[in-house]
């Protein structure tokens, strides 16, 4: 008899694309803003396109709010936090708050569908990810509404009013519910601002609001560019701002704010250490390192950038990295298949060119799976650095791209130490057997998140935010409450 | 002074036995054996979340159109069609093989199935019945399901199956052994069993609802790849939980871990409990996406199955004349 072990040719396999519909999705030609519960006309007069990064075809057109168009916004969450809002029944904003979750979850294909087109991530991601959690999260903290008093033991919270709200393009409509669910909660009204390439998730939201009945006022949505932003900031009639999004712009706000007693909170970027020690479950730690990554394109502030592993198993692990990664399927963000998908916009992938490029420069040694990228649109190839130094920019700068830094290190000690050695200090992840030494790492990373063997997992009852440069303030959980709620004493 | 150096020494002579751990092991006179490197194949651990949330991701890959057509087509080439009852006969086992041989009598371009698994006592009648048809003929055995019997027995009864004419034979590994921490005693009998296999292919079942954890599974697939397993093979299909995904996926990483080190290349076998042609195509997507292309023929991967078949055929015909037609069009056996 012959050996029957490779008798018959493999199957050499493609998987045909399978994109999941887009005619659910109706975007208007024009969208005005929300403004006191109707989209009106902005007073500016201004309009700007906003497009998918992956065919750079044009979506809608959105209002540039100007300074009229924010204090028009902010009188109307004056005026709705006045009259009703802040002294309705607790249990009944619950009620509302319920309600948008529910909402969310019926319209959740619609919603990841447009979030894929207008912010480039794989559908896969914003269907199981983005608007399941957007939606825990109202349902989250609509449960706080009539409770707050149990939050908060012998402590008498109050609401404080008015929050302007900045938001980021990584997770537009997850970002927007980590905002709006707790504020409401709390029994403020709210202007919320979403990134300027991103409004179209917030845009729907906004007809959510409408749906549910949502007194006018309570939420109201401006869209606009960096200008706008800047607006909203400087507007006087605000209790508090919370802002998500690069450092550079959170230490603009806080000096803005400084000494005007406008309540601030600020989660900001992050260069987090992913540290592998030599005892860790090898495949799974490389899979918690590609999710860690190359999650949203690297567009996670509390990405893991930096992968900090043990010398001895150094050398098998970026072999079976490299492997992994030249699975990864990098294409339509509306494939259902698809990995990985576009740059949020041009700028963003010209800042990771520039990145990556320097890291070549510096003497790291880079490493593309071959994948072919698509003519149009804005796309970058996952990228490993190995042989790199703790001095490089690309060990010390938030990239917010698919690419991956590798350093090594020989103890526990060295490993905390390369760790913390940052401006940041958002989140981290240690992979290990040893429960003791998870433990002890995670009382020694300055980490505002640490993930023991496993890695950008998010739920809402767990509070999230950052040291040092990554800012101040906890969102998630009974915490994330705080924020939003003066105490009477 | 002294102790320094006889500790230098002493730490000397551990890396060199490191460095050297995998030739014969020489003798170390006052000293032992300690293997700390870090190569592969390492036992190692699994981390059952991760490894379950990575099936799960792997079970969401949507498979269409010319890509789904393929793999049924492949997954009917990978079958083993199974019948391991009591009540079986040579007549069901006949109409069995008929089955394996022209799985859809009205579409002929349905290629045959890979083998027909049977007990030992219907080997022959099998054999018979698939003679020149391309199909092999594999039988259970080392009395299967439990493998509670001596080894004496067990490798008397390969050896009977094959002189019957089986060309494939799935073992079972003893669970009482490997789960008391006896694991010399599952190694020495795979290899007797290996040995006694002859040219016959052998395939080791790790019946891995019994072992209770990843860590325990992964352990198993590497002792029995290290004892000369062509195949790896999760159940016997008699125990629940049977084959996973997870199981599936910890099994092939193990293969993979193995064919990295040692260029061995072994085969897997899920089994039991894949009823449908969604969970094949499953199970094809952590295939491809563990092993590769390498491993996407039926030399190298097996579906254990009974009612998969039906389903299968079921799904193809739909592919290629855009709708289903019931079960009553497909034969059942």
């Amino acid at each position: 008899m012959t050996d029957v072990r490779q008798r018959t040719s493999p199957l050499e396999w493609e998987y045909a694309p399978a994109p999941e519909a887009r005619d659910i999705v109706k975007f208007q030609e024009r969208y005005g803003l929300f403004i006191g519960g109707e989209l009106v006309e902005p007073r500016s007069k201004e309009w700007f396109p906003t497009i998918s990064p992956a065919t750079e075809e044009q979506l809608a057109e959105v209002a540039l709010a100007g300074a009229e168009d924010v204090d028009a916004a902010v009188g109307a969450a004056r005026n709705a936090f006045e009259n009703g809002w802040s002294t309705l029944r607790p249990a009944e904003r619950a009620k509302y708050l319920y309600r948008i979750a529910r909402l969310l979850q019926e319209r959740s294909r619609e919603l990841a569908v447009a979030e894929s087109l207008n912010g480039g991530k794989p559908i896969k991601e914003s269907r199981d990810v983005d608007v399941p959690l957007a939606a825990a999260h109202f349902f989250y903290y609509a449960g706080w509404a009539d409770k707050l008093e149990y939050a908060f033991p012998n402590r008498r919270p109050a609401p404080l009013g008015v929050a302007g709200q900045i938001i980021p393009w990584n997770f537009p409509l997850l970002m927007l519910a980590w905002k709006i669910a707790p504020a409401l909660a709390a029994g403020n009204t709210v202007v919320l601002k979403p990134a300027e390439t991103t409004p179209l998730t917030a845009l729907i939201f906004a007809d959510v609001c409408r749906q549910a009945e949502l007194p006018a006022g309570v939420v109201n949505i401006i869209t606009g560019d960096g200008s706008t932003g800047a607006h909203l900031v400087r507007h006087r009639g605000l209790d508090k701002i919370a802002f998500t999004g690069s450092t550079e712009v959170g230490k603009a706000i806080q000096r803005e704010l400084a000494g005007t007693g406008t309540r601030l909170t600020l989660e900001l970027g992050g260069k987090a250490a992913n540290i592998v020690f030599d005892d860790c479950a090898l495949d799974q730690a490389i899979e918690g390192i590609v999710n860690g990554i190359y999650f949203n394109q690297g567009h996670v502030c509390c990405a893991g950038s930096r992968l900090l592993v043990q010398e001895p198993i150094a050398e098998l692990l970026i072999a079976k990295l490299k492997r992994r990664l030249e699975t990864l399927r990098l294409g339509d963000p509306l494939d259902k298949n698809t990995d990985i998908g576009a740059i949020n916009s041009r700028a963003q992938l010209e800042r990771i060119r520039e990145l990556v490029a320097s890291g070549e420069e510096e003497g790291a040694e880079i490493y593309q799976p071959p994948c072919v990228l698509p003519e149009k649109g804005y796309w970058f190839a996952p990228t490993v650095f190995t042989n790199v130094a703790q001095s490089y920019r690309i060990a010390q700068e938030e990239i917010f791209g698919p690419v991956l830094s590798v350093l090594t290190f020989r103890t526990p000690d060295e490993a905390i130490e390369k760790a913390n050695n940052t401006a940041y200090g958002l989140s981290a992840g240690v992979w290990t057997e040893k429960g003791s030494r998870i433990l002890c790492m995670a009382q020694r990373l300055r980490a505002g998140v640490v993930w023991a063997n496993t890695f950008n997992r998010f739920d809402p009852a767990s509070p999230f935010g950052g040291y040092k440069e990554s800012g101040f303030g906890r969102e998630g959980g009974r915490h994330g409450l705080e924020p939003y709620l003066r105490f009477e004493e | 002074m002294a102790r320094e150096q006889e500790m230098a020494a002493s730490a000397t002579r551990l890396d060199s036995m490191a460095a050297a751990s995998t030739l014969p092991t020489p003798s170390f006179p006052g000293g032992f054996e300690l293997p700390l490197a870090f190569r592969l194949p390492r036992i190692g651990s699994v981390d059952a979340v991760a490894l379950e949330a990575r099936a799960a991701e792997l079970a969401k890959r949507s498979i269409k159109k010319d890509s789904k057509l393929a793999a049924l087509e492949l997954a009917v080439r990978m079958m083993d069609l199974t019948t391991l009852e009591g009540a079986d006969t040579p007549g069901k086992v006949s109409a069995l093989c008929s089955k394996a041989i022209r799985p859809d009598p009205v579409d002929r371009t349905v290629p045959s199935v890979a083998a027909v698994c049977v007990y030992p006592n219907l080997v022959a009648g099998a054999k018979a019945r698939l003679a020149g048809s391309g199909v092999k003929v594999a039988s259970v055995a080392t009395a299967f399901p439990s493998g509670q019997t001596s080894t004496a027995l067990k490798v008397a009864e390969v050896r009977e199956v094959v002189v019957l004419g089986a060309d494939e034979v799935d073992m079972v590994i003893d669970r009482g052994a490997f789960l008391s921490g006896r694991y010399s005693k599952v190694y020495d009998e795979i290899c007797q069993v290996k040995e006694a296999c002859g040219e016959a292919h052998l395939k080791v079942i790790l019946e891995t609802g019994e072992l209770g954890t990843y860590d325990n599974v992964r352990r198993a697939s590497l002792l029995a790849m290290a004892a000369g397993a062509d195949f790896v093979k999760t159940s016997t299909g008699k125990v629940s939980p049977a084959a996973t995904l997870p199981v599936t996926l910890c099994m092939l990483e193990a293969v993979r871990d193995v064919h990295d080190e040692t260029g061995r290349v072994v085969g897997m076998k899920p089994a039991g409990g894949i009823r449908t042609a969604k969970q094949a195509i499953q199970y094809l997507c952590v295939l491809h996406e563990t092993l590769g292309t390498q491993w996407m023929t039926p030399d190298l991967f097996r579906f254990g199955a009974s009612s998969l078949l039906n389903d299968v055929l079921m799904q193809i015909r739909k592919q290629k004349t855009g709708v289903y037609q019931s079960l009553d069009y497909f034969t059942s056996d």
